[in-house]
C-alpha cells in the first residue's frame, strides 16, 4: 500500500534531508553522474516513457508522451510548476522544503534528456520557505558542480532559476504560468499552440509538476520499467496524497495507487474525526466533483477509476467532510475561491463564477428563491455546457468549469439540503 | 475539394462555401454572409478569444465541440454549426453574463443606437436577465487622458483598446488591472493614455466605455449625417466619415480604406475639425486701414483687389500657398496667376519642402501598400510619428510582419525602438553619413547589407527645416538603385502634392509637367491660356524680391510664411515692404495680419473637390457643412475676380474644374468623378491611370550636398502638436500643445555644464529648457519648430547654445 520513492530521505532524516551533504550521503547525484557519463539523452527519455508516469500536477497526462511533443527549435526551456495552489494540496511544498536536491537532480536529468540549458522553478508566491530552501539547494548544487557549466565534466550545462509567483492560483495553469514568468499578466493562453511547441518566450517548453520531476532520478536509477511495474498499469508508481479535512490523521502520504477509498480514508487517514460519519469527499482538489460513501467507498484510487465516476484524481488532494458539514457552505467556500482566483479575461468565468458565489451566499443567508437551484445549474451549464466531467467549456481554461463542480456535486447528492435552505421550497 | 487554388471548402449550417484559406472562421463566415456575433474580434487586431461571444460548434475527431470562431483558422472540410441549440444557449449565456454587471444606462450613453452590445443583445441575447444581485459599480467616468474618458461599468473587457494601443500604436499605456470580477482597464499612475492614436480606441470600443471629451453627450447616432471624405491634416489623406448634426461637424471617424489608413486615424485627423467651428475664424471679408481691420463686402473687396492687381506689372505680383486647398482650387489659382494676372511667380511650398520635381514626379514612386510588401524600409527624413502618424502605423505594422526598418535621423524618432538599424548623424552632415552608408563603411556594413534585401521602400523627406533639401535628392539617388526600390517623397502640408500636381510651382505646369517642356507648355497654352514668358520665383525668391522692392504684391493663400518659412524675419520684412497684400485664410495669422484685404476662404469640411496624397492617390473630399459665414471656396473667389479683370475662367463650379483637370493635366488624364464616386471602402485612384503617360519622370541624381562643420548644428523638427494656427483653434488639440524643449546629447550638455531642466539661450534669443538626450547626435541641437516660444527662429544650419548663468 505504501512505498517510499519520494519520501524515504525526509522520513529517515527529518532534520537535514534538505541539505546537499545528506542528499549525497544517501546516494544523491549518483544517477546524474551515471546518466551524463553513460546514457544518451534519448535513453533518459526512453526510461521516463517506459515508466508510464502520468503527470502529477492534476491533468494526469503521461510525462514521457508530453516530452515527445517538444519541438526541435532552439532554445527550449524546462519549467517546473511549483505554483501549488489547489485548495487541499500541499504535497509539492513538502518536496520543495524537505528534499529540494531530489528535484534539482530531476531537473538536471530532465534538462539533459530534453536538450535544455535553461530551466525555471516557478514557486507559489506564498511559499517563502520552500522557495528559500530550493534557492539554497540550487546554490549548493552550483557550487558542487551539479548545475551550471560543464556539469561533472560532461560538457552538458544547465542553468536553473527560481521565480516566485505573485499569489495567483491561475498561474498554476501552465500557460498562465509562462505569461507570468515572462512578466505578463497571469492569464491562460489560447491553445493551440501548446507550450511544447510555443511556450516560454514562444519557444518550445516543457512544463512539469514538482512531483513529476522529483520522480525522475528514481526512474532513471531503477529503470522506467521498474517504476511502471509499481501499482496499476495506467496509474503506475507512487503518489503523494494530501489528506485533509475531518480525518484523524491528515497529512501527506506516499501511496501506491490501486487501493480503495475506504483504505485511503480509514487506514491511511485514520478514519473520521471524533467517530463521526463520512458524508462526502473531494478526491482530487477543489476542482474535482465530489464522491460519496454510498457509491464510491469501495471503488479504486486510480486515475481512470475516478474518471469513470465523473471526477478526477487531480493533484492528489483528498478533502474529507463528515456528517456535520454544511455542504452549501462548503460549496460556497470553493466557488468563492474560484471567483476570487478567476483571471477575469473571459466572460463566462469572470461574470459566471461570482454570480454563482452571490446566489449561494444568498441561499445561505435565507434569501434563496424557488428558482435558485435551476439558476445555479443553468449558470453552471453556461460555463460548462452539459455539466459533464471532464468538462466542456465556454471558457478559455478549466478554472471556470471547476467552480461548477461543487454545485453539481451538492445538487446531485444533497439537493434536499439545498432545498431545505430555500424558504419557499422548504415550506412548500 | 474547392475549385480555386488558395481556397478551402467549409460547411456552415449545412451549406458548402469556398472561402480563402488562412482566414479565421469568423471572417470567412462573414464573407459568405453568415454573421457570428462578436465583441473582442476585430479584423485589424490579433485574435484573443476573450469575450466568447463567437462560440460555434465545429465537428472534430471527438464529435462537435464549442470553439471560438475568432481564433480558429478555416480548414478544408470543416463543418460548422452556428445555430445549434448548444451554440444558441452558449451565446445567450455569454450575453447574459455580459449584461449582469452592465449598467444599462443606454438612454444617457453616447454609444446608444450604434452599440454592438445593444445590437447583439437584440439579435442573439436572452429575452430577460435572471440576475437579481447588486451590480458591480465604479465611479463614473475617469479621464485616462486629456481626450479619452473611461466608464468602467460599461466596459466588457474585450481587450480591443488595449490591443490597439499596444500592438497598433505602440503605446502600451492601457492595461488590465486586478482580476476576476474586479478586472478593469486602467492607466499606470502618472502615465495617462497620451497617445497620438487614442481616439481609435473610442471608435473601436464595442460599448460606451470609452468616450471622447469632445463628443460626449453631443448627439445621438440616429441624428447624425455621414459624409465620406478624407483628412487633410497631413499628406497621407486618411479616409474619414465626417459626422454632422444640425449644421455642425461633431465627430470624425476613420473609414477602413486598406490602401491608405486601414481605418486608423491620428488624434489630429480625428479632433482637429473643431477649429472649423472656432469663434476665431475669419468669416467675412476684411480690409485694413490705419485703425486695423474692419469688415467689408465681397463686392468691394474684389473690386479693390482687381483694381490693385491691374495697377502693377504682372511680374510684380506673386502668390504663395494653395497647399491646403483642393486640386480644383489649386488648379484655379494656377490659371488665375498665369493667365489672368500673367505672373509666373507661384509656389505652394514655403521653402520648407523639397525639390518640386522630386516631390511631384519621383520615379519609381512607392504606393503606401508597397510598404506592406517591403523586405526593407529605409526612412530618411522627419519623425513619421510626428509628421505622418498614420504612415508611422503602416511602417510599424510592416515591421511587425517582418520587414527590416532602417531609420536615419539626427535625433531619436518614434520608430527607433522597432528599427533594426538606427543611423544617427549630426544635423548638417547627412551627406557624409550617406556616403558611409552607401559604401558600407565600418559600422555601416550591416546597414548596407540590410538595404540590399529588396524590395526596398525608401521614404525620403527633409528631417528638419534646417536640413538642406538636396540631401533628400541625394538619399533618393542612392536608394533608387537598391533592389526593387520604390521611393516615397515626404511633404507635410495637407494637399501639397495636389497643389504641385496642379502646377503651383514656378517650375511645374498642371499634370506633372515641367515648364521647360515646350510641347506640354504649348498644349497648356492652347487649352488654358497664354503662359508668362519669364521664369517664376519660388517662395523664398519672392520674399527676397518683395523685401528688395523688385516685387510689390503678395497673394497669400492659406499660407503663413512668417510662421512656416525657414527665414521668418525675411517673411516679415517682405510683408511689411509689400505695397499690397491679399490673404485668403480662415484665420488671422502672423502673416495674414499684414494683409490689406483678408478674404475668408472656405475650409476642409466645407469644400468639395479632389485631393492628392503622398503616393499620388487622388481622392474626393466632400462638404459636410456649408461654408461658415460669408466664406467661399477659392475657385469661386478667383472666378469672380477674373471676371472683374475681364477673363472668364469658368471655374465657379468645382465639377467643371475636375473635368478640366482630367482633360488638360496630363498625369490626371481620364480621372473623372466616376473614379472617385466611391462608397465607403473604396479607395480613390493613383495618378496617372494605367496606360497614361506622365510627362515628367524625375529620376533622382547624385547631388553634392555641403556638410556643415560648425560647432553646434540645428535640427529644427516638426511635432504633431505644434503651435500651428489650426492646432491652436481646435479645442481638443489646443490643450495638448506642450512647451518646446531643446534636446542635446549628454556630451554637449556636460561641455556646456548644463543638466536636465536647465535653461539655455539658443540662437542668442530663445530661452529654452534643456533635455539631455542620448538619442540626439553629438553636436546637434534639437528644437521643436513652430512653438510660441520658438516663434521666429530661423532654420539656419548652425546655432549657438549658451548656458544661462544666474548672476553671482
Amino acid at each position: 500500500m505504501t512505498q517510499r520513492i519520494l519520501t524515504s530521505r525526509m522520513e529517515d532524516h527529518p532534520d537535514d534531508s534538505h541539505t546537499l551533504s545528506r542528499y549525497r550521503a544517501t546516494g544523491g547525484y549518483d544517477v546524474l553522474a551515471h546518466a551524463l557519463a553513460k546514457l544518451t539523452p534519448e535513453q533518459v527519455v526512453d526510461e521516463v516513457k517506459a515508466s508510464n508516469m502520468r503527470g502529477r500536477g492534476g491533468a494526469g497526462f503521461p510525462t514521457g508522451v508530453k516530452w515527445g511533443f517538444l519541438a526541435p527549435a532552439e532554445p527550449r526551456y524546462l519549467v517546473v510548476n511549483a505554483d501549488e495552489s489547489e485548495p487541499g494540496t500541499f504535497k509539492d511544498r513538502q518536496l520543495l522544503e524537505r528534499d529540494p536536491h531530489q528535484l534539482i537532480e530531476g531537473i538536471a536529468l530532465s534538462s539533459y534528456a530534453l536538450g535544455v540549458d535553461r530551466a525555471f522553478v516557478y514557486v507559489r508566491g506564498e511559499y517563502a520557505k520552500p522557495a528559500r530552501r530550493v534557492q539554497r539547494a540550487i546554490d549548493e548544487a552550483y557550487e558542487a558542480g551539479y548545475l551550471g557549466d560543464d556539469i561533472l565534466g560532461s560538457g552538458f550545462s544547465v542553468d536553473v532559476s527560481v521565480h516566485l509567483g505573485g499569489g495567483a492560483y491561475i498561474c498554476g495553469e501552465e500557460t498562465a504560468l509562462l505569461n507570468s514568468l515572462e512578466g505578463k499578466r497571469g492569464e491562460p493562453r489560447l491553445k493551440p499552440p501548446f507550450p511544447a511547441v510555443e511556450g516560454l518566450y514562444a519557444k518550445p517548453t516543457i512544463v512539469n509538476n514538482v512531483e513529476s520531476i522529483s520522480n525522475v532520478p528514481w526512474i532513471v536509477a531503477n529503470g522506467g520499467a521498474t517504476y511502471g511495474a509499481i501499482g496499476p498499469e495506467r496509474s503506475s508508481g507512487t503518489r503523494l496524497f494530501s489528506l485533509s479535512g475531518h480525518l484523524e490523521r491528515p497529512g501527506n502520504y506516499e501511496i501506491v495507487m490501486g487501493i480503495t477509498w475506504e483504505e485511503l480514508i480509514y487506514e491511511i487517514g485514520g478514519g473520521i474525526r471524533d467517530g463521526n460519519r463520512l458524508k462526502t469527499w473531494i478526491p482530487g482538489g477543489a476542482s474535482a466533483p465530489w464522491l460519496v460513501p454510498s457509491e464510491h467507498l469501495s471503488t479504486l484510487v486510480t486515475i481512470d477509476d475516478v474518471a469513470q465516476y465523473g471526477s478526477m484524481l487531480g493533484s492528489g488532494a483528498v478533502v474529507v467532510m463528515d456528517h456535520t458539514t454544511d455542504v452549501v457552505a462548503a460549496a460556497h467556500s470553493i466557488v468563492r475561491f474560484f471567483a476570487h482566483e478567476s483571471c477575469g479575461q473571459c466572460t463566462p468565468c469572470r461574470e459566471g463564477t461570482s454570480w454563482l458565489e452571490d446566489v449561494l451566499a444568498r441561499i445561505m443567508t435565507g434569501g434563496g428563491r424557488p428558482d435558485d437551484i435551476d439558476l445555479l445549474l443553468d449558470v453552471s451549464d453556461n460555463i460548462s455546457p452539459g455539466l459533464t466531467w471532464p468538462p466542456a467549456m465556454t471558457t478559455i481554461c478549466p478554472l471556470g468549469p471547476s467552480a461548477t463542480a461543487p454545485i453539481t456535486s451538492i445538487m446531485k447528492y444533497f439537493r434536499d439540503e439545498v432545498e431545505a435552505m430555500i424558504p419557499e421550497v422548504a415550506h412548500a | 475539394m474547392p475549385d480555386a487554388p488558395g481556397t478551402v471548402t467549409i460547411t456552415i449550417n449545412g451549406v458548402d462555401h469556398d472561402v480563402d484559406d488562412g482566414l479565421r472562421l469568423i471572417v470567412a463566415a462573414e464573407r459568405v454572409g453568415e454573421i457570428i456575433p462578436r465583441f473582442c474580434h476585430h479584423e485589424k487586431l490579433e485574435p484573443v478569444g476573450k469575450c466568447r461571444m463567437c462560440l460555434v460548434e465545429v465537428e472534430g475527431p471527438r464529435g462537435k465541440a464549442l470553439v471560438p470562431s475568432c481564433t480558429l483558422p478555416v480548414s478544408d472540410g470543416m463543418v460548422v454549426d452556428t445555430e445549434s441549440a448548444v451554440v444558441t444557449k452558449a451565446q445567450e449565456g455569454v450575453l447574459e453574463f455580459l449584461l449582469i454587471n452592465h449598467p444599462l444606462d443606454c438612454p444617457i450613453c453616447d454609444k446608444g443606437g450604434e452599440c454592438p452590445l445593444q445590437d447583439q443583445t437584440m439579435a442573439w441575447g436572452p429575452g430577460e436577465s435572471r440576475f437579481v444581485e447588486e451590480k458591480r459599480t465604479f465611479p463614473k467616468p475617469i479621464h485616462v487622458s486629456d481626450i479619452v474618458l473611461l466608464d468602467r461599468e460599461r466596459c466588457v473587457l474585450c481587450d480591443r483598446c488595449t490591443r490597439a494601443a499596444d500592438d497598433i500604436a505602440g503605446d502600451p499605456l492601457l492595461v488590465f488591472q486586478d482580476r476576476g470580477n474586479h478586472v478593469q482597464i486602467q492607466t499606470f499612475p502618472d502615465e495617462p493614455f497620451s497617445s497620438y492614436f487614442s481616439g481609435n480606441t473610442v471608435q473601436l470600443c464595442p460599448v460606451g466605455a470609452l468616450t471622447s471629451v469632445d463628443y460626449r453627450f453631443k448627439a445621438r447616432p440616429w441624428d447624425l449625417e455621414h459624409t465620406t471624405s478624407v483628412s487633410l491634416v497631413d499628406t497621407v489623406h486618411s479616409t474619414v466619415d465626417v459626422q454632422t448634426s444640425r449644421g455642425a461637424i461633431i465627430r470624425v471617424y476613420g473609414v477602413e480604406n486598406d490602401a491608405v489608413n486601414e481605418g486608423w486615424l491620428s488624434d489630429k485627423d480625428r479632433f482637429l475639425f473643431s477649429a472649423v467651428h472656432s469663434d476665431e475664424r475669419t468669416v467675412t471679408p476684411m480690409t485694413r486701414d490705419d485703425d486695423g481691420f474692419s469688415e467689408t463686402s465681397w463686392g468691394w473687396a474684389l473690386d479693390e483687389i482687381s483694381a490693385k492687381l491691374g495697377s502693377y506689372l504682372p511680374s510684380e505680383v506673386g502668390a504663395i500657398g494653395g497647399a491646403n486647398n483642393t486640386n480644383e482650387e489649386a488648379f484655379t489659382l494656377g490659371m488665375f496667376m498665369r493667365t489672368v494676372v500673367g505672373s509666373p511667380h507661384i509656389d505652394a511650398q514655403l521653402g520648407d519642402g523639397l525639390d518640386p520635381h522630386f516631390a511631384a514626379a519621383v520615379t519609381p514612386r512607392a504606393a503606401i501598400t508597397d510598404i506592406d510588401d517591403a523586405s526593407t524600409i529605409l526612412l530618411w527624413g522627419p519623425d513619421l510619428k510626428e509628421t505622418h502618424p498614420v504612415l508611422y502605423l503602416r511602417v510599424r505594422s510592416a515591421v511587425r510582419k517582418g520587414a527590416t526598418l532602417v531609420v536615419a535621423s539626427p535625433a531619436g524618432t518614434g520608430l527607433d525602438s522597432i528599427a533594426e538599424h538606427v543611423v544617427r548623424y549630426r544635423a548638417g552632415s547627412g551627406a557624409d553619413m550617406l556616403r558611409k552608408v552607401a559604401a558600407g563603411d565600418g559600422d555601416m556594413a550591416s546597414v548596407r547589407s540590410a538595404l540590399d534585401d529588396g524590395p526596398v521602400v525608401a521614404v525620403v523627406g527633409r528631417s528638419s527645416l534646417a536640413e538642406d533639401p538636396r540631401l533628400a535628392e541625394a538619399v533618393a539617388a542612392f536608394s533608387r538603385d537598391l533592389p526593387g526600390a520604390t521611393l516615397m517623397p515626404l511633404l507635410g502640408r495637407g494637399n501639397v502634392f495636389g497643389a504641385l500636381d496642379m502646377g503651383l510651382d514656378p517650375t511645374l505646369l498642371p499634370g506633372r509637367v515641367s515648364v521647360a517642356d515646350d510641347a506640354a507648355a504649348a498644349a497648356f497654352e492652347s487649352a488654358i491660356g497664354h503662359l508668362p514668358a519669364d521664369p517664376g520665383r519660388s517662395t523664398m525668391e519672392m520674399l527676397r524680391a518683395v523685401a528688395d522692392g523688385e516685387m510689390k504684391v503678395l497673394i497669400l493663400v492659406g499660407a503663413d510664411p512668417v510662421r512656416d518659412c525657414p527665414d521668418p524675419e525675411l517673411a516679415e520684412r517682405a510683408l511689411s515692404a509689400a505695397e499690397f497684400v491679399v490673404a485668403v485664410d480662415a484665420f488671422m495669422t502672423d502673416s495674414s495680419r499684414y494683409a490689406d484685404i483678408l478674404l475668408p476662404g472656405a475650409v476642409w469640411g466645407e469644400v468639395d473637390g479632389t485631393v492628392t496624397n503622398l503616393e499620388g492617390r487622388v481622392q474626393r473630399v466632400r462638404p459636410s457643412i456649408p461654408p461658415r459665414g460669408r466664406s467661399r471656396p477659392l475657385n469661386a473667389i478667383l472666378d469672380d475676380l477674373a471676371v472683374r479683370m475681364g477673363v472668364e475662367l469658368g471655374a465657379a463650379k468645382t465639377g467643371d474644374i475636375t473635368v478640366r483637370i482630367s482633360e488638360t493635366a496630363p498625369a490626371y488624364a481620364g480621372i473623372t468623378r466616376d473614379h472617385l464616386e466611391f462608397e465607403v471602402g473604396d479607395d480613390g485612384v493613383i495618378a496617372p491611370l494605367a496606360g497614361v503617360e506622365q510627362p515628367l519622370a524625375h529620376i533622382p541624381v547624385e547631388v553634392s550636398v555641403p556638410v556643415v562643420t560648425d560647432r553646434m548644428t540645428l535640427h529644427l523638427a516638426r511635432s504633431l502638436y505644434d503651435d500651428g494656427v489650426w492646432n491652436r483653434h481646435a479645442v481638443t488639440i489646443a490643450d495638448l500643445v506642450r512647451d518646446p524643449l531643446v534636446r542635446i546629447h549628454p556630451r554637449d550638455a556636460s561641455a556646456l555644464a548644463v543638466s536636465d531642466g536647465a535653461t539655455v539661450m539658443v540662437a542668442g534669443r530663445y530661452e529654452l529648457s534643456v533635455v539631455v538626450d542620448a538619442d540626439v547626435a553629438i553636436g546637434s541641437v534639437v528644437v521643436p519648430f513652430n512653438h510660441a516660444e520658438t516663434r521666429g527662429m530661423a532654420a539656419t544650419s548652425s546655432v549657438t547654445v549658451e548656458p544661462i548663468r544666474s548672476p553671482r
